[in-house]
Order: C-alpha cells, then sequence, then structure tokens
C-alpha cells in the first residue's frame, strides 16, 4: 500500500500547478498590464456624489482621450472603503489597472512598496514637467528627496464654513482666532443649537484636524528622520484643544463623538450647527438644501497669540493624485493619459465638476475658480497648507491617531474630563502601536 | 517518482543497493508493480476517485491555510508586499510582539480576546436559553404556531448587513430608536442619553445583536431536534404526576443532550469568529467593548498593514479554538464511551 499514497501525491501535486498555474492565467484578462498599446485600465476614485455620477463626468472625457490618441481607456470608479485594499492587492499580485487614483496622503505609504512608477525627469517631462504644478500639491505626491510616486490631479483645503445668517443674527463676525471661534460658539449654543458641528468617530477627519492643529501648535507627528513621536507637548495641546470643542467648551453636540458618515455636514447644511471645519465643497450642501450664499469660508482660524514654535498652516494639503501603477505593459499610453488628465482643459473641466482646485497652476486662474469659497481654499492651498507627513507609515499614523481621538470623543462626551494627562496617554499608546 | 526510479534501477542492476537506498516501507516492490503500465495498483482507485475533492480541499482550505502560517513568520510589511516571496523571516518575531502583554500591541490583543470571550460566552448562552424556550414552547400545536416560527426565523434569514445596519441606525445616541424607547418612552436612563456605539456600553450593544441573529439558529436546531421525542413519553410522564419542568429537566433536555452538543459548539465557534456583525456596527476602528478579535486582527494586518502580525494572531486564534473545540469535545463526549 505505501506506494500508493506517494504516487496520488503526485498526481494530486502535479494537478494543484496545473490548477494554479491556469488561475494566473486567468488572471491577466481583468487587469490592465496585458501590453496592448490601444487600451488602459483607470480605477478613478469616487468623487461625485456616487459611482454613477463619476462616470458621467468622466465618460465624455475618456471618450475625448480615445479620439485624440486612439487608447480606449476602461474606467472604473472605486468606493473610497475599497480603493486602498483593492490597490494593496493589485500591489501583491502584479494584476492591477495601468493607471490609478490615489488619495495624495497615502503617497509615501504606497512610494515604500515599490508598485508605482516613479516620476523621473523623464517621466515628468512627459506629463509636461513638474513645474506645471501647484508646489504644496505635489509636495504630497511622495516623500521628500525621492522622485514623486504620482502627481495631483484634483486639490482641496479645509476651511471653516459658517452660517451666514445665524452670524449675522446673533451679530457675530466670522472668526480670525480659535478664541474667536470659541466665543462665537458658545454664543450660538443655544436652544437646541450648537456652535460647531464635528466628525468626531471618523478616523480621517480626526487626523486631518490633529494634523493641522498640530502645525499651528508647532508639532510634527514624525521625527525628521521618520520615527513616530505623537505625545510631544505640541501634539497634546493641538489635540486637546480640538478635543475641547466638545469636552470642555460644550460648543460641540455631545451626539458628534459618533458620527462618522457625514452627519456634521448634515447639522451644519439643516442649521442644527453654525460652524463647521471641512474640506472644499459646493454639491455636499447643495445637495442637502443649503443655497450657495447661505454659508461663507474663512481659513481655519488659528490660536492667538501664535504658540511658541506655531507655524502659518490652516489646512493640510487635501486632494486626490494620479498614478501609474510599475507592472503596466503601456508606460507611454498611461503617461500620454496622466498628461491628458493634468492638461489645462481637463483640469477646468473635472474640477468644476467636482468643486475642487486645479492642481495646476496655469488652470487656477480660470473664472470658474473664482468663487467666494474657492479664492479662499485658492488661498490657503498658495500660502498656508501643508502636507501630511509624507513617511511610508502614514497610513498607520492616521489609524492610530485618528482612533485616538475617536476614543477621547467618546470619554469627552461622557462628561468625563479630557485633561493633558490623558491625551498625552492615549497619544502614547498610539506611537507604540506602531512599533513592533 | 524519481527515487522510485533509482530504487527500480537498484533492484534491477543487481539487488545489491545498499539499506538506505531501499528505503523503509519497501519502495523496491513499488517499482517492480509500475513496470506493468495499464494496471492499476489494487489499492489506487479509492484514491484516484478521492483526488478531485482532495485538489479542491487543498486549493480552498490547507493551501492557505499553509501561507498564513508562513506569513506569519516572515515581516510581511508595505515594503514587501509587492515581493512577497522576498519578505525577511522574522522567527517567531510576530508572535512575541503578539503574546507579549506588557507592550502595546500585545495588551490590545489580550483585551480584544477576553472582550472576544466575554461576550462569545453571554450571546451563546442567551442564544441557546432564548432558543430551547421558544422551542419548547412551540413544541404543542396550537393556532397559529407556523406563522409565528416563521417569524421567529426572520433575523436568521436576513441578510447580515442589511440587518446590523438598522442595529446601528436604531443605536445612534440622538436619533435612534433605542434611546427614543428607553429614554423618551420609559425614562429608564435618568434623563441622560447614553451612547451605544462608542464607550462601555458597545459591549451591550454588541451582545444584542449577536443574540438577536443567533438565537433563531438554536430555535430552529432544537425544534429540528425536538421532532424525535416520542409524545409517549411526555402522556406517561403526565399520568404519573410530573410537571412542566420535570418533563423538561427529565425528558426534552436528555433527549436533546446530542443536538445541544453540536449547537453550543457551533454557536461558540460562529461568534467567537464572526467579523460582520461588528465591523458593520462599528466601523474599522471598534471600541474596546466591541472589540472581537477578527475585527481587531483584520486592524493589526489591513489596516496597519503589517501582514505577519497579523497572520501570527490568527494562527494563535486558531489553535485557541483548536484546543477549545477538543476540550469541548473531549468534555461532553466521555459520557457516552460507544462514541468514542
Amino acid at each position: 500500500m505505501r506506494p500508493t499514497p506517494s504516487r496520488a501525491l503526485a498526481v494530486l501535486a502535479a494537478g494543484l500547478l496545473a490548477t494554479s498555474a491556469a488561475g494566473c492565467g486567468g488572471g491577466t484578462t481583468s487587469g490592465g498590464g496585458n501590453g496592448d498599446p490601444k487600451t488602459l485600465t483607470y480605477w478613478a476614485s469616487n468623487q461625485g456624489t456616487d459611482l454613477a455620477a463619476d462616470r458621467k463626468v468622466l465618460d465624455p472625457e475618456l471618450a475625448k482621450f480615445e479620439k485624440q490618441t486612439g487608447i480606449k481607456v476602461k474606467l472604473e470608479v472605486v468606493p473610497w472603503t475599497d480603493l486602498l485594499n483593492r490597490i494593496l492587492a493589485a500591489t501583491t499580485s502584479g494584476q492591477g489597472p495601468d493607471v490609478l487614483n490615489i488619495g495624495n496622503t497615502w503617497s509615501a505609504s504606497l512610494q515604500a512598496t515599490g508598485g508605482l512608477l516613479p516620476f523621473d525627469s523623464a517621466a515628468m517631462a512627459e506629463v509636461g514637467g513638474a513645474r506645471r504644478f501647484v508646489p504644496a500639491a505635489l509636495a504630497a505626491a511622495g516623500a521628500k528627496g525621492r522622485d514623486p510616486a504620482a502627481v495631483p490631479l484634483y486639490s482641496l483645503a479645509y476651511g471653516l464654513y459658517y452660517n451666514k445668517k445665524m452670524f449675522a443674527d446673533a451679530n457675530l463676525e466670522p472668526p480670525g482666532t480659535w478664541r474667536e471661534l470659541i466665543d462665537a460658539g458658545r454664543e450660538l449654543t443655544k436652544d437646541g443649537r450648537y456652535g460647531i458641528a464635528i466628525e468626531g468617530a471618523s478616523i480621517p477627519e480626526n487626523v486631518h484636524q490633529a494634523f493641522t492643529l498640530g502645525q499651528m501648535y508647532g508639532a510634527d507627528f514624525f521625527t525628521p528622520d521618520g520615527r513616530p513621536q505623537f505625545a510631544t507637548p505640541q501634539a497634546v495641546a493641538a489635540v486637546k484643544s480640538y478635543v475641547d470643542l466638545l469636552g470642555k467648551e460644550k460648543i460641540a453636540a455631545p451626539g458628534n463623538a459618533e458620527y462618522s458618515a457625514n452627519q456634521s455636514l448634515n447639522d451644519f447644511a439643516t442649521g442644527k450647527a453654525a460652524m463647521l471645519l471641512w474640506q472644499a465643497t459646493t454639491s455636499g450642501l447643495t445637495n442637502l438644501g443649503m443655497k450657495p450664499g447661505d454659508w461663507g469660508v474663512v481659513p481655519t482660524p488659528r490660536p492667538s497669540p501664535a504658540p511658541p514654535g506655531g507655524r502659518n498652516i490652516t489646512s493640510m494639503v487635501a486632494g486626490i493624485n494620479i498614478a501609474v501603477f510599475k507592472s503596466t505593459g503601456n508606460r507611454e499610453g498611461a503617461l500620454k493619459f496622466v498628461k491628458f488628465m493634468t492638461g489645462d482643459e481637463e483640469q477646468k473641466i473635472l474640477n468644476r465638476a467636482y468643486g475642487s482646485l486645479p492642481s495646476v497652476v496655469s488652470a487656477q486662474s480660470d473664472p470658474a475658480f473664482d468663487t467666494a469659497d474657492l479664492k479662499v481654499f485658492k488661498r490657503v492651498l498658495a500660502t498656508s497648507a501643508a502636507p501630511l507627513p509624507q513617511v511610508p507609515q502614514e497610513s498607520q499614523f492616521e489609524t492610530a491617531v485618528g482612533t485616538a481621538m475617536k476614543e477621547l470623543f467618546a470619554d469627552a462626551a461622557a462628561g468625563r474630563p479630557i485633561t493633558e494627562a490623558k491625551v498625552r496617554e492615549r497619544l502614547a499608546a498610539a506611537q507604540q502601536q506602531m512599533g513592533g | 517518482m524519481t527515487s522510485a526510479e533509482v530504487s527500480a534501477a537498484a533492484v534491477s542492476a543487481g539487488g545489491t543497493a545498499r539499506p538506505g537506498e531501499t528505503g523503509p516501507g519497501g519502495r523496491g516492490p513499488a517499482g517492480t508493480r509500475r513496470g506493468r503500465r495499464p494496471r492499476l495498483p489494487p489499492g489506487a482507485l479509492p484514491y484516484l476517485l478521492l483526488a478531485p475533492a482532495v485538489v479542491a480541499e487543498l486549493i480552498v482550505h490547507v493551501v492557505p491555510i499553509a501561507v498564513g502560517v508562513w506569513m506569519s513568520f516572515k515581516e510581511l510589511t508595505l515594503f514587501y508586499i509587492r515581493d512577497w516571496s522576498k519578505a525577511p523571516g522574522r522567527g517567531l518575531g510576530n508572535y512575541r510582539v503578539a503574546v507579549d502583554a506588557d507592550g502595546a500591541i500585545g495588551a490590545d490583543l489580550l483585551r480584544s480576546f477576553l472582550v472576544t470571550l466575554a461576550v462569545t460566552l453571554l450571546a451563546v448562552a442567551l442564544s441557546w436559553l432564548f432558543g430551547t424556550a421558544a422551542a419548547i414552547l412551540m413544541q404543542d400545536r396550537f393556532r397559529g404556531r407556523g406563522p409565528l416560527r416563521a417569524l421567529f426565523l426572520v433575523p436568521y434569514a436576513l441578510p447580515v448587513y442589511a440587518a446590523v445596519m438598522t442595529w446601528a441606525f436604531m443605536f445612534q445616541r440622538d436619533n435612534g430608536l433605542v434611546n427614543h424607547l428607553l429614554a423618551d418612552q420609559l425614562h429608564l436612563t435618568g434623563g441622560d442619553r447614553p451612547f451605544w456605539l462608542i464607550g462601555g456600553n458597545s459591549f451591550w450593544a454588541l451582545v444584542t445583536v449577536v443574540v438577536w441573529r443567533s438565537w433563531p439558529f438554536a430555535f430552529l436546531v432544537l425544534t429540528a431536534g425536538m421532532q424525535s421525542i416520542s409524545r409517549d413519553l411526555y402522556e406517561a410522564s403526565a399520568l404519573d404526576g410530573a410537571g412542566v419542568w420535570r418533563q423538561i429537566r427529565h425528558i426534552t433536555l436528555p433527549a436533546l443532550r446530542p443536538v445541544n452538543q453540536v449547537l453550543v459548539l457551533v454557536l461558540f465557534l460562529w461568534t467567537f469568529n464572526d467579523f460582520n456583525t461588528p465591523f458593520v456596527l462599528f466601523g474599522k476602528a471598534a471600541p474596546d467593548g466591541g472589540d472581537l478579535v477578527s475585527v481587531h486582527i483584520y486592524h493589526a494586518s489591513f489596516v496597519t498593514w503589517n501582514f505577519g502580525t497579523g497572520s501570527a494572531m490568527s494562527v494563535l486564534l486558531l489553535l485557541f479554538l483548536l484546543l477549545a473545540t477538543a476540550a469541548y469535545l473531549f468534555a461532553t463526549s466521555r459520557r457516552r464511551p460507544a462514541h468514542g
């Protein structure tokens, strides 16, 4: 009997090999990278209200590109919840799209995987040169000192939205400092309304605010050589001042601590809250019943006097980058497509459709981007915006610090005092999770 | 194959092969038998017939498990996912991090494990209790039994995402149905509106949803099990003066013993490994009270891109469940020696 199992095993092994080989062969049809110079696969991030809205915006542009170059672009709009996992899976298997959108804060992390085509001087020249792009936006496309892993496509910044009518009724001016924000918030918090709405359980929103306020207090979440340092006194002060809006100052509703599905945007649009720290949006508010002109925007207020070491930063550089997958079989076509998408004309059309700002300097001067809101965001982006730390561990930083702040908001909402020691403890625990 | 050929060659070359080459288990005969090609060895047919199933099993279960175990010994971070065969080995490093209760990662895993254990024990006990009670109440025929049985099974039949998302809405602090009922209608909370999806109450929110989802399964299985209990036993015991409680204790429960043995084990494993419920209820970063270990491991591997540590945690979880299952089966099967 002995030989039979070994024979059976040999048959099995052969069968297994055959199946797995077939599996690999099957994979190539779904992804791009098949070397066909006449087609490209493009993963677009979800910028509009839903996936169908994105298709409606992008399809005519892709048709235009096909007419110009003869290259057919297969479009897939990927929801944000899936995008990073999809990119990781594609990186692992090598079976991915040719061109893809990434959140610009992931740039350095994805750069570290080596899955994206570096935009060295040659590649950059093929898409029109680095000087075309808004410097702050290009700084959020990879680690400092390395060739960018992507180029910026849509740019966004944070600002303070305020409800004009509520401010006028209370005879208030839009706040210019953090103190004024709190004072205005206190006056406006009455009759079931609150001064400000906060997305307290949203990890990305939390970490974006921690970064921006951190800059105002002079906090660096990473040392110059890229090691995490979350619990510095500056970071503690910044995070505490944000959580205090709900805790100590009580100008945000306690229920905000469990918001993570844009409920704060809804509260602002429906007049339940008078202020909101948010990324540039128009359709987000008009879809919820507001009319342009009902709201105003000012740069995120900074503490005054500025804390020692504080920087003149009021926003992170938010936005979407466009990248080329390294294993593409159609490098030339992919770069042509990137050049097309970052060209002046497409930048105007696409950013107008999405309510974002062009990431190339020459397109920003278009009158379409001269609305009162966008002027503020343009100025913020040009003068007082900084990219999130461009280090490989950035995505872990987002998760760890964003989660720590979610827990702090939960504590504050439950009525527990948020002390500096408590904030430091949470941030230190978040930093520990990075090791290992 | 090669060794068989070598030993066949050794045999035909005059049989002076060293003991090592004829090898253990007598490979020699295999070589001679292989000479007659068209005929299968007598014992081969069953293996051949089983082969497709074994191949499928290998692909679906064994290979992924083996890959997972392999990953747990590697430093598989974002720097290596592109070419993961090149990931450097970490020996037991990932396991050391996972079980080091003094470090942040190990402490969190331990806390998550204990929470999972508490949720599981509580949820299994309650699900079993509700299922048993409902099955006993439904045992006798009465008007409307059919529709009521169907109604009881609804939570089990609903798609998990839809059901749990509905619960998430109901547990919202400001607009949720739960607080409306507890705070506004019944005034049980002293004017306060408690949070259910963040903070300590999340534990009870999770237990509620898990029990709501799993008790119909217990009900279904026990109802089926009760079909085989003869009505005569109840009638005979009633004549002898046994009340309802005595009947349950001495007839129903003993008769359901084999069913319960499997049911409790299945409920335990399902709840312990439940990913969907906490993930849909709380999102990526579950609060401490609802941080079931499967979500925790997802967090440790996918969200922080450290697949090696995540795999090590998964392997530890697998080992724990294997041990728990073995201990459970050993303990519950002891009284039935015929089985073993």
